[in-house]
């Protein structure tokens, strides 16, 4: 017996020694060979917060405040800790019900057991004061601050655009793979064509949690962590006080007013009626308001000034007589009878030179300038040599800034439409059109089509007599001081300076004399403007260009309205007291704001 | 003057003897035991301490008494007088009273039974002022006792059928005591008895057929029903053919072939019907982990992520994460080996092993070399118990066996099985330093 049980002591040994044997190999398979836990490990206690960067303000051309940061409050919970004695009384608080509050549970608890997630978003300043105190009470609910964009005044909407979440397709498009999912990205107007320079710099903090999330300090002192960088902040060109201003004086009407510096393009003022308030889609009420917004038939969310495409009307005679002077075929003292049989006109007047036939507007003579233009009798067929005259002067338009977009730093820019031959050619055929098919362009109408935007440009380029910059409504980037490089390159037109005199010597008298446009006459200030009525199946779209003082032009519009009427009638009375408002800080014509005012151009 | 000087000759003489008892009874310990024992203990202390180590307190102290390692300092300190007192009491009484230790133990069991707090879902506990007593923890030494007592007057106990019913009687009574309990973990431990059984010539056949069993039960989990019989039939096949002129043989590799395809097909109503739900999660846990990392398989998951993320050398001594922020539960206790696989690794983990392999070894070295079966019994005892606990509790953390809730020798956070063991290792040490008087007893 002693000898079996001899053998059998080494097999017990042998057991113990094989069993010892065993976890040594698999300990060695998963602590040396396998990988995977060592990254499961880390995964357990790392997490991964993202510091947000505060996104850069907005100041106007002043200084003053415009777009800034608010501070908000997501409700977060982590459903493991959740404790909730009574639910009624939450909900209560909070103000929900209990079903919403079961459902906000059950999505939590489907994303994580132990991970915060959002469940109520963006509880107001007010409401965050009065349930602080209630939060102790709620294991598991914590408050997360947030910022929200806010805005000084209630002005400037369509500029300013908004920002909001950012949307499945962005995320896609996002190559550089900067965004996440529930990340704030602006989604138009100035937040989003500089979301690059306001967004800042994400930052990046590791920390250790337990299995709970609770946190226990930073994975290893910090060490990968970053901070972020706040985004930077811009200075507008605009001046808020006659922005809002000016909305002011829209209000009831459909339209636009865009006001430049000459000298330097800045957008001054950027109005398109009716606005809204930009506080309004900033916020948890953003899709109620943005889809009112969206229904709303006066098309708040149009931004007229950019994306409103008219013929331009009268305003366009200044550029045909430019073209036509540049082009020699013309001089200022040039005549043309105005024979009302070609084409109608209006007002007492019979044989105009350039700067009265600007005066009065007379079509006749327009009619004639165009018809030189086209026709030069380069070719022996009508046809062709209208062809290459049209090409000739479509070049000059263009130098205008017309019929592409000027490039401003607002999305969604127009712009507009230059006819071509090639758009005749389809039209009517090859060579079966001719100057009398197309002469409407001469005042202004037929196929040309310009937006509000570069109608303002327009009357910068004359008040420049021959450049203009491209209208920017950035004019400082951070601490550089400096709009984006494009706007700080001078855009000559085809036409010389010295050919300007008789141009803005009719548009000084436009204002001087006109019979609407006197409403844009100021006392100190010469302002020189020129009309437009453009027809329209209702009452006819009001248009006024101008620029002031004649002298070192200190600013230039353009100021549209809708079924505004005899051009002059509103927009020439908009654009005195905006010029005026803006040289001399004040205007004491009181009566004319009362005519604005209470003039309701649309229903 | 001649008789006072041998007088005092001799009453020298007995001093020296006595002396000389002592010095012997003090060079007869085998040291290299207690060595292994201090330092298992001195390291689970240490250990424990990692597990409760929090990173944002500064000056936490190891002897904290509001902290687990504080606690178990005492526990430490309580094993020292207890061993004190188990070597001052003379080595015949373990002999003599093994009966009564084991019918004390039997009513404490049920008493504990009626009486008993339940913790953690199993009535095991005593409590007595701020102290939980587990008394199945100390039936292990009792039994131990019992089942060498009755070996050592029964030489042939392993051929008869009632001496072997007796014998399992032994070891089942406070198993079943202990399962009632709702301790199912530490009733198994009970089974590690086997080992003894068989070094004192029980039949390696029988215990082949239970490993047998309990392999096909696992395999059962593994591989479709289906396949395993086919197997079962092909191998039967095959050592019929290899005999085909034998047909005792053939009838006996057909009756096992029917009683093995019985117990692959009972293994799913076992499963589904016998094992309590959260028995079958821990059985699905091993399989696959990775079915509910969440639920059943949080675990085995978080340990082996604790294990493995050590590494070769460890992220160092109060460096590790998983166990440091609750990843693992029952982190002092049953999963104590998490601290030592995160926080020095494989080399720290191969040491931990190392120790209790040469524990082991020097443990069946003593048992082997007792003069009387009862203390060559008890010796076995003791190593196959610990034994079964070092290698379920490993294996459990490291996915090779399911979760059976019992501790780490030793190393554990736990004053009833610290005190436990001790009391376990060091009657055997006792029983060992008088092997030479055991031997002239018994004849």
């Amino acid at each position: 017996m002693n000898m079996m049980n001899s053998s059998r002591k080494y097999v017990i040994r042998l057991t113990i020694i094989l069993v010892a044997a065993i976890f040594v190999i698999k300990l060695f398979a998963i602590q040396v060979l396998d990988i995977q836990y060592k990254l499961k490990a880390d995964s357990n206690i790392i997490e991964r917060e993202v510091r947000h960067p505060s996104r850069g303000l907005i100041y106007d051309r002043k200084g003053k405040l415009v777009v800034f940061n608010a501070p908000v409050y997501d409700l977060e919970v982590v459903p493991k800790d959740v404790n909730l004695k009574d639910t009624a009384a939450f909900c209560k608080l909070f103000d929900i019900t209990q079903e919403e509050f079961a459902e906000k549970l059950d999505a939590a608890k489907r994303y994580s057991y132990v991970k915060p997630s959002i469940f109520i978003k963006q509880i107001s300043n007010q409401t965050f004061a009065t349930v602080q105190d209630f939060l102790i009470n709620y294991p598991g609910f914590r408050i997360q601050p947030r910022t929200n964009r806010a805005y000084t005044r209630r002005a400037l909407a369509n500029a300013l655009g908004y920002t909001g979440e950012i949307s499945k397709y962005q995320l896609e498009r996002d190559s550089a793979n900067y965004y996440r999912q529930g990340d704030y990205i602006g989604i138009s107007g100035l937040e989003s064509m500089y979301e690059d320079q306001l967004r800042g710099k994400r930052g990046v903090r590791y920390k250790m949690v337990n299995v709970r999330g609770v946190e226990k300090g930073a994975f290893q002192d910090g060490a990968l962590d970053t901070m972020s960088i706040p985004g930077e902040n811009l200075q507008a060109t605009i001046d808020l006080d006659l922005q809002a201003y000016v909305e002011t004086l829209m209000k009831g009407k459909k339209g636009s007013v865009v006001a430049l510096e000459p000298k330097t393009g800045e957008v001054l003022c950027f109005v398109s009626a009716p606005t809204y308030d930009p506080n309004s889609l900033s916020g948890r009420d953003y899709s109620r308001n943005y889809s009112k917004l969206l229904s709303d038939t006066a098309k708040p969310l149009y931004n007229r000034p950019l994306m409103g495409i008219y013929p331009p009307g009268s305003i366009f005679k200044t550029v045909q007589g430019l073209i036509a002077l540049q082009e020699g075929i013309i001089t200022p003292e040039t005549r043309f009878p105005c024979d009302r049989s070609i084409i109608s006109c209006h007002g007492p007047h019979s044989y105009e030179d350039l700067k009265g036939a600007i005066e009065v507007s007379c079509n006749p003579y327009f009619w004639n300038v165009y018809k030189r233009m086209l026709n030069r009798g380069v070719s022996e067929n009508t046809f062709e040599d209208t062809e290459i005259g049209l090409k000739a002067w479509r070049e000059h338009v263009l130098s205008f800034g017309f019929g592409t977009t000027l490039g401003i730093d607002l999305p969604n820019e127009k712009g507009g439409y230059i006819p071509t031959p090639a758009l005749y050619d389809k039209l009517y055929g090859d060579n079966r059109w001719k100057f009398s098919t197309i002469y409407s362009n001469a005042i202004g109408q037929g196929e040309l089509q310009i937006v509000p935007l570069q109608m303002a440009n327009l009357a910068a380029i004359i008040a420049n007599r021959g450049y203009y910059y491209i209208p920017h409504l950035i004019k400082s980037i951070g601490d550089g001081g400096q709009p984006l490089e494009k706007y700080r390159e001078k855009h000559y037109t085809t036409i010389d300076a010295s050919h300007f005199t008789p141009v803005v010597e009719g548009m000084a008298e436009v204002v001087k004399t006109g019979t609407g446009s006197y409403r844009a006459k100021l006392k100190d200030i010469e302002v020189c403007g020129k009309t437009g009525t453009v027809q329209n199946n209702g009452e006819d779209h009001s248009v006024f260009i101008a620029f002031a003082p004649k002298d070192n032009p200190q600013i230039a519009l353009s100021v549209y309205v809708e079924n505004g009427g005899q051009g002059a009638r509103a927009a020439a009375g908009i654009a005195g007291l905006l010029i005026e408002k803006y040289i001399q800080g004040c205007t004491e014509r009181t009566q004319m704001e009362e005519y604005i005012l209470k003039g309701d151009f649309y229903d | 003057m001649y008789g006072e000087n041998t007088n005092g000759r001799i009453h020298f003489k007995r001093r020296f003897l006595r002396l000389r008892e002592q010095n012997n009874f003090i060079n007869r310990l085998d040291w290299g035991v207690i060595l292994l024992y201090f330092l298992l203990v001195a390291l689970g202390w240490l250990n424990i301490f990692a597990v409760v180590f929090d990173v944002q307190q500064q000056d936490q102290s190891i002897f904290d008494i509001s902290l687990n390692s504080g606690r178990q300092l005492i526990w430490i300190a309580t094993s020292v007088g207890l061993i004190t007192l188990l070597m001052l009491i003379d080595f015949r009484f373990y002999d003599s009273f093994a009966y009564l230790l084991y019918a004390a133990v039997i009513l404490f069991l049920i008493f504990v039974l009626l009486f008993g707090r339940e913790i953690a879902g199993s009535k095991s506990w005593f409590t007595i002022g701020g102290f939980s007593l587990q008394p199945s923890e100390f039936a292990k030494f009792a039994t131990a006792l019992a089942v060498a007592k009755y070996l050592s007057h029964n030489n042939k106990a392993f051929e008869s059928i009632r001496s072997q019913i007796i014998l399992f009687a032994i070891i089942g009574l406070p198993a079943i005591l202990i399962i009632l309990q709702g301790d199912t973990g530490t009733a198994m431990v009970y089974s590690a008895f086997a080992l003894v059984f068989y070094r004192e010539g029980f039949s390696p056949l029988l215990l082949g057929i239970g490993v047998a069993v309990v392999v096909l039960f696992v395999l059962t989990l593994f591989i479709p029903q289906l396949y395993l019989i086919i197997a079962v039939v092909v191998t039967s096949f095959l050592f019929i053919g290899i005999n085909t002129k034998k047909t005792k043989r053939i009838v006996t590799v057909a009756v096992a072939a029917v009683a093995v395809i019985c117990v692959i097909v009972s293994v799913d109503f076992i499963v589904t019907d016998v094992l309590k739900p959260h028995q079958q999660n821990r059985i699905k846990a091993l399989i696959n982990p990775d079915a509910d990392p969440l639920g059943y398989g949080w675990n085995v998951t978080q340990s082996k992520i604790a294990i493995g993320s050590g590494g070769f050398w460890g992220k160092g001594f109060l460096e590790g994460t998983q166990t440091k922020f609750d990843f693992v539960p029952e982190q002092s206790t049953d999963f104590i080996f998490c601290t030592i696989g995160e926080e020095h690794g494989w080399i720290g983990s191969m040491v931990l092993i190392g120790l209790f392999v040469l524990l082991l070894i020097r443990i069946t070295a003593i048992a082997e070399r007792q003069k009387s079966t009862f203390a060559r019994v008890y010796g076995y005892s003791v190593a196959a118990i610990l034994f079964f606990h070092f290698a379920v509790n490993i294996g459990m953390t490291i996915g090779l066996f399911p979760v059976i809730g019992i501790p780490l020798p030793f190393f554990s956070y736990g004053g009833s099985s610290l005190w436990a063991f001790t009391i376990l290792l060091f009657i055997l040490l006792k029983l060992d330093a008088h092997r030479m008087q055991i031997l002239n007893r018994a004849q």
